[in-house]
């Protein structure tokens, strides 16, 4: 017997919905809309003001998150969500920009703008729901792919080296650095909450089923399957040292949160320098709208 | 509107192209630019960067192009006029986002000091041979205003207007400079800022509830709003309808790619800036843009002197290109001579727009220098006999 | 008196099977109906059950399920049943 009640609005994710374009375009059992849920939770729990909330997204299955959040969202070009949210935080500093991509659009096409704004410390949020694969193009390998997974552009085994995407970032300067999976649901929603807490680079890497080729080309079961998997092959590992968190086909997945340090993030550190050079000439960028971009017209 | 007196270095300055489209964006009311060094055009965004913080506004130098490109939209949707500067190499990379400016009417200038080309080519010599990439570049059906300085003082002027542009039509702007005005120093008037009109941003007055971000009323520019203001509103480079969500059907491709199309287009006779001088009466007419034009002018000159009678139409808007204007001509002059720095570019846009019914003389150029007006001038002489 | 009841948004479900496998009290499972688009949602096998805390909601990747604690769902306004049984 069904128990079904329409009364979506006690639903807590529902407001951060785009209802009338559900339901959304992601298979049975793909995890990106669980990322959601938790992405909502910590956006109820740390009360951010959704109204100064910009999110930006690059191509992929993942990409699609910009069009289904009722937030101000751009669904912008592959690989360079990371620039263009610099470009919105550079011109709106009051802005709090989450920019939410997958493995291959970010660490791959885009894996120049990841290092480099984690190496500049730009206020942004990063989740990088990390599904193994390039799934919306059906399959293909990406940076994070394992050795031995076989990918439509791998049809005998991959062989290449996958990113170590914590150790990279942290590398390169991010101040915030966890990972954790689909199944981590609650974490992840912390995690989240934290990195809102802070000013700086953070980067929140989420493992995700992509049963529709991932998991079925690796005979690795369906999303419940690696739902399961995920609980049973998670070590949590707080402070592990990034360079120990690899992945491997079957390995342990190092779950928890990597890096949590305090450095001045690009604002800061621009405001200082010019108010050291110009003193009383500096004027900051307001972020409030001038009088001449208001129209006049009409 | 006038302009922000903040931005406006009012004076008589001696400075060269590069510096004066500098000057240009920042009365213009741009506040903020995202770039990646290449000569001939850093100086743009140098200069920019050492003005802007005392202005409110801010620079970044991006890790590469492909950033810069796509930066600078970010920040237009955070508020600000925004702008980019390159050349060749730079401009290539870029088109993908061009492409996205034009889709999500990102109101945004380009700005391509031309050098020596294809590939990394000359670095430090001129050339116009990006002419078709600025209007073909992208992929998918588009249109763009594309506008050529020939002087460090048009390049304070026309940059003024390549941010009006692109404002009131939601477009890309291409800024087609080259090397040789980029790189010239002459005697640049800047007014008071009371005597410089600029075009404010098209925002909506519509309430929260009622903002569509691609709807349009009336005209077809739709009213923007910025991130941050409530609006909650979804911008995406793919095919999308009048609330902004992806809409993937022939119908909407049609409706959207065609309005686009058309909101420059239907306007192209406010947009297409020319100058012309001695064209009643003209047997030859020489079509010209950016540096060319001024060596041109000594072609010209010495023509008349013999008494040829040469019409002169310099083009200040390339793109859209002013199929009127030729076709008029056409049927009244034996033939038009276009010299350009580049093998034969828009000289095909002339030859085409004159259908058949006056003769065109390309005078063509590898690039790396400017013509000798002698070459010019032959062709004119040649024309003025057919 | 169960401290919690599921809401199910029938429509949007995919059939994963998340809600079913991670409810800590094995409250649904999946139902023999189908909706619209031929999957079979999950039904309450166990109200009673029901803590209200909303699992079942977090992991599901189509929003298309809900845990609500008692009290609120007294609160909420007047019961439907659309969609119903199909």
């Amino acid at each position: 017997m069904l128990n079904v009640l329409q009364d979506e609005t006690l639903n807590p994710v529902e407001p951060f919905l785009r209802t009338d374009r559900m339901p959304h375009i992601w298979c049975p059992g793909c995890g990106i809309g669980t990322t959601v849920n938790s992405f909502a939770r910590a956006l109820i729990e740390s009360r951010v003001d959704l109204d100064s909330l910009a999110l930006v997204s690059g191509i992929g299955c993942t990409g699609r998150v910009a069009g289904y959040v009722k937030l101000d969202s751009f669904h912008t070009t592959h690989g360079r969500a990371i620039p263009f949210a610099t470009g919105l935080k550079m011109a709106n500093p009051k802005l709090n920009v989450v920019v939410y991509s997958g493995d291959g659009d970010l660490s791959a096409i885009g894996g120049n703008h990841l290092i480099h704004a984690a190496r500049r410390n730009m206020d942004l949020k990063v989740i990088c729901v990390n599904n193994l694969i390039y799934a919306m193009t059906g399959g293909q390998t990406a940076p994070t792919t394992p050795g031995h997974a076989t990918t439509s552009t791998n049809p005998y085994g991959t062989f290449e080296p996958a990113f170590n995407l914590p150790a990279l970032v942290d590398a390169a300067g991010a101040v915030y650095v966890a990972r954790w999976t689909t199944f981590h649901v609650r974490q992840l929603a912390r995690s989240i909450s934290e990195a809102f807490a802070k000013k700086g680079f953070s980067f929140i890497e989420v493992i995700s089923p992509c049963p529709t080729l991932y998991q079925r080309r690796n005979k690795m079961g369906d999303g419940l399957d690696t739902m399961k998997y995920y609980k049973e092959k998670s070590k949590l590992k707080n402070g592990a040292p990034t360079g120990e968190v690899g992945l491997t086909l079957d390995g342990e997945i190092a779950v928890g949160k990597f890096v949590d340090r305090d450095r001045p993030d690009y604002q800061t550190m621009m405001r200082a320098q010019y108010v050291e050079a110009l003193g009383e000439r500096y004027i900051e960028v307001s972020g409030e709208a001038e009088p001449e971009m208001e129209c006049t017209c009409g | 509107m006038k302009a922000d007196p903040r931005g406006v270095l009012t004076g008589t300055h001696f400075i060269d192209g590069d510096h004066a489209c500098c000057e240009g964006a920042l009365a213009a009311g741009a506040r903020f630019a995202a770039g990646y060094p290449i000569t001939p055009s850093t100086e743009v965004v140098e200069r920019f960067a050492s003005r802007v913080p005392t202005v409110g506004g801010s620079f970044i130098q991006m890790e590469d192009e492909l950033a810069a490109s796509i930066a600078l939209q970010g920040g237009v949707w955070g508020g600000a006029k925004a702008f980019t500067v390159t050349s060749g190499p730079g401009f290539s990379l870029m088109m993908e986002h061009i492409g996205y400016a034009v889709m999500t009417e990102t109101p945004c200038v380009f700005v391509d000091v031309q050098r020596g080309g294809p590939s990394t080519g000359l670095p430090t010599l001129p050339a116009q041979a990006d002419m078709m990439q600025a209007r073909w570049g992208s992929h998918g059906d588009y249109e763009i205003i594309a506008l050529c300085p020939n002087s460090p003082q048009e390049c304070f002027d026309l940059t003024i207007q390549a941010f009006n542009f692109s404002e009131e039509f939601r477009v890309p702007v291409m800024f087609m400079m080259d090397e040789v005005v980029g790189h010239m120093t002459e005697k640049v008037v800047i007014p008071p800022a009371d005597q410089i009109e600029v075009v404010p941003r098209k925002h909506t007055h519509k309430s929260i509830g009622d903002y569509l971000p691609y709807a349009t009323n009336g005209d077809m520019v739709p009213e923007m709003a910025h991130a941050g203001e409530g609006f909650r509103f979804h911008v995406t480079g793919l095919t999308h309808d009048e609330r902004g969500y992806p809409n993937m059907t022939p119908a909407t491709q049609d409706k959207l790619v065609k309005r686009l199309q058309n909101k420059i287009r239907s306007a192209a006779d406010r947009i297409c800036l020319f100058e012309e001088d001695g064209l009643d009466q003209a047997d030859v007419v020489v079509v010209s843009y950016g540096i060319t034009s001024r060596v041109a002018q000594r072609a010209i000159d010495v023509a008349r002197d013999r008494g040829l009678r040469v019409g002169k139409l310099r083009l200040i808007t390339a793109w859209p290109f002013p199929d009127k204007k030729i076709a008029e001509l056409a049927a009244s002059v034996k033939a038009f001579v276009v010299p350009e720095l580049n093998l034969g570019q828009m000289v095909r846009e002339v030859e085409r727009a004159a259908g058949g019914k006056a003769r065109t003389f390309a005078v063509p150029h590898a690039g790396g220098g400017v013509h000798n007006p002698e070459e010019i001038l032959n062709a004119i002489v040649e024309a003025s006999r057919c | 008196m169960a401290k919690g009841r599921v809401s199910i948004v029938v429509e949007r479900c995919k059939a994963c099977g998340f809600c079913v496998e991670f409810c800590p009290t094995h409250v649904l499972a999946l139902s023999s109906a189908f909706n619209s688009k031929g999957y079979h949602p999950p039904h309450v096998v166990h109200p009673e059950k029901c803590s209200g805390c909303d699992l079942c909601g977090m992991y599901c990747p189509d929003f298309a399920i809900y845990g609500t604690k008692a009290a609120e769902a007294r609160k909420a306004a007047a019961e439907k049943t659309v969609g119903g049984e199909k």
